[in-house]
């Protein structure tokens, strides 16, 4: 019998201890240039980085705010393809295990093929898929394409979900749990109001989703909003206030130093 | 076999579904459930009937048009008048009906996207009817060529949102409007334009216009005592076009012409002809045909009318494209002006030229046509707000 090796995204939960929190870092792919992706990631991981979800742009991304419309566009205009995001996932494969999570809208995984897309995104070792446009009732549109490449489906839950479908994205899910921790776009609210909002919200989402790992994200842009929010969770993405970071620096002179310091001091402090 | 699409789960054939982030799925299934409970509520019936006939103007009229029946010298060629519903369109039907539910789910605020500013100014009109707060989110270049109707949506009270992502056209300015609806979905009913976005949107929004497939029928009865053999209306998200089919579509021996937009040429990049040369795809909330490149990025579409400049397609007219029910075919630019020209001077009527699309599409069926045969075009709105383009392409 083959027994099903464990995956690393398990594995990446399994390791964390009681008193780390497990940090997601999304990056827009070919952002700021095709060339500084791989480097990224890799540096990203040596600074704290648990998880990476790289996203795969497309033209009209309606879940986004301004920041990550902004990445998808300049990304798109440097030429990204899904061959050199499969090909960025290779490269880092050379030297690195963190999980790589493919984040993105539904019509380019279509676009590509389906089955060709898991198959390939598998084989050049990506961890799993976050399609934030694809929600549980369109899911068996790809759900076992993801799971015959064993990908993990990541599903999102949000404040306005009720109790009996934060149940559902439990069943549907694996890998984890993506808690949407306010109503609105991608990178639109300050840490604050996100902070204020979101205890209730974690509270259901602690009582219904119960058999995978949950990180939370929407909103966090330094390390206190991520301490604070991801207090009764296993862990935070960040998002939009690293592309912020990027577009800050970038290219300055160490502009990719710069990145890095703003990512420990995310995880750190 | 009766046609009976969509499915619970919105689809027409394999069309359609709900392609929106989590967030937007509770707002989803509340608004079916609203809608559900209207279509068998008499007060709410009722209430949007009287509305349709004493605000809205309807029924609309039937027009024989016989110096155009004259010209081509073949069948008989009426009008369905649309463009004589208040504000110039037959965006209203479907705006008051969608109004009418969001008062009724409590929703205190309303947004909406537009391209040729006619749906923009039928929402602005029933909230100002209503009294509710409206934003319009429209694209900078449609702001620029449908100038009035931006100035008759402030006018009734409306902020307009000017749109500069992407092509700054209607595609865009429907992204704004969903990012709009995702932030603010607590108190904000989306009233989307066409038969376009999640289940139920297309479903509601095509029954909102059968009232025109309705009456075409009935007038058809009284005037020629018989079925059209044709009908034949303009498609951009396809609202018009399938609530004049709808009530005709098991009714085998009419044959239903859809009219796209074709821009410069639907075998150039700048085009609009969704069906003709798209592929499935998903935008705005459902799949269907879409304009979009071999990566899967959606492609900017052209044409010189903004209600038609749209790359995507409601999923029934996908469906009803696969199956053949309805053939689709493409105007150009050129040919759209033409018409415009045409039915002004020979029928005292000035379409829009969304409109003008399908009027085009005579020069090739009439010919086709025997004497005693009908063709039945939905006139969708008039040109009015259309005189700076008309007036530049002629000088
Ligand atoms: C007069 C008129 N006809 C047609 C359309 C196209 O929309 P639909 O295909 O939904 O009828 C518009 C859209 O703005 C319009 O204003």
């Amino acid at each position: 019998m083959i027994t099903k090796q464990k995956s690393r995204v398990d594995a990446c939960f399994e390791r964390r201890s009681e008193d780390s929190k497990i940090m997601s870092l999304f990056i827009t792919a070919g952002y700021p240039d095709l060339e500084s992706t791989v480097d990224l990631i890799l540096g990203f991981e040596k600074n704290g980085a648990d998880i990476i979800e790289l996203g795969m742009p497309f033209s009209d991304p309606l879940a986004d705010g301004p920041t990550i419309q902004y990445a998808s566009n300049v990304a798109i205009a440097n030429g990204i393809t899904m061959k050199k995001i499969f090909q960025m996932v290779k490269e880092v494969r050379k030297s690195s295990q963190i999980p790589i999570i493919l984040m993105g809208y539904i019509n380019p995984v279509l676009r590509y093929g389906i089955d060709e897309f898991c198959r390939e995104a598998a084989e050049c070792g990506a961890d799993g898929l976050i399609l934030p446009d694809s929600p549980p009732e369109e899911s068996s549109l790809i759900a076992d394409a993801a799971k015959n490449n064993n990908l993990d489906m990541i599903y999102l839950v949000a404040p306005n979900s009720t109790d009996a479908r934060m149940k559902k994205v439990d069943e549907l899910s694996s890998g984890f749990v993506y808690c949407v921790s306010v109503t609105g776009v991608t990178g639109a609210r300050q840490g604050e109001e996100v902070a204020r909002s979101v205890e209730r919200f974690i509270g259901r989402v602690n009582q219904n989703v119960t058999k995978n790992p949950k990180l939370v994200g929407f909103g966090i842009k330094n390390h206190d909003d991520a301490f604070i929010i991801s207090k009764q969770v296993d862990g935070f993405i960040v998002g939009s206030a690293l592309i912020d970071a990027i577009r800050k620096n970038y290219p300055n002179n160490g502009w990719m130093d710069n990145v890095f310091s703003f990512v420990k001091e995310l995880k750190h402090g | 076999m009766k046609y009976t699409a969509p499915t619970k789960q919105g689809y027409f054939g394999k069309y359609g579904g709900k392609f929106v982030p989590e967030i937007l799925i509770p707002a989803l299934e509340e608004l079916e459930i609203a809608y559900e409970e209207s279509l068998n509520d008499p007060i709410f019936q009722k209430e949007y009937h009287d509305l349709l006939e004493e605000y809205v103007g309807r029924p609309t009229k039937l027009t024989f048009a016989n110096r155009l029946t004259d010209h081509y010298g073949r069948g008989k060629i009426y009008f369905k008048r649309e463009d004589l519903c208040h504000t110039g369109a037959h965006k209203i039907n479907n705006a008051i009906g969608q109004l009418l539910l969001a008062r009724n789910m409590g929703k205190t605020r309303i947004i909406a996207e537009t391209g040729a500013g006619q749906h923009g100014v039928a929402t602005a009109t029933a909230c100002a009817k209503f009294g509710f707060e409206c934003v319009i989110y429209m694209g900078a270049e449609d702001m620029e060529r449908q100038k009035l109707n931006v100035d008759r949506m402030k006018l009734l009270g409306a902020e307009v949102r000017s749109v500069t992502s992407g092509s700054q056209t209607l595609k865009d300015a429907t992204n704004e409007a969903i990012r709009d609806w995702v932030t603010n979905v607590e108190n904000t009913f989306y009233i989307i334009g066409s038969v376009v976005g999640p289940h139920p949107y297309p479903l509601m929004t095509r029954n909102f216009h059968t009232v025109i497939g309705e009456e075409t029928k009935e007038q058809l009865r009284h005037a020629e005592g018989r079925l059209p053999d044709y009908l034949v209306a303009c498609v951009g998200g396809g609202s018009n076009a399938i609530g004049f089919f709808y009530p005709f579509i098991d009714d085998e021996d009419v044959k239903m012409i859809g009219i796209e937009a074709a821009g410069l040429g639907a075998d150039t990049d700048q085009t609009a002809a969704t069906l003709t040369i798209g592929s499935p795809g998903v935008l705005h909330g459902s799949l269907s045909y879409l304009l979009h490149d071999s990566e899967g990025q959606v492609q900017l579409a052209h044409s010189i009318s903004a209600g038609l400049d749209y790359p995507g397609i409601g999923p029934e007219h996908s469906h009803l494209h696969d199956t053949k029910r309805v053939h689709y075919f493409g105007i150009t630019d050129q040919q759209a002006m033409d018409a415009v020209k045409l039915t002004s001077e020979m029928e005292g009527i000035i379409p829009a030229i969304e409109t003008a699309h399908a009027m085009a599409y005579l020069e090739k069926l009439m010919p086709l046509t025997q004497k005693d045969e009908v063709v039945v075009v939905n006139c969708s709105g008039r040109g009015d707000k259309d005189m700076k383009t008309i007036s530049e392409w002629f000088s």
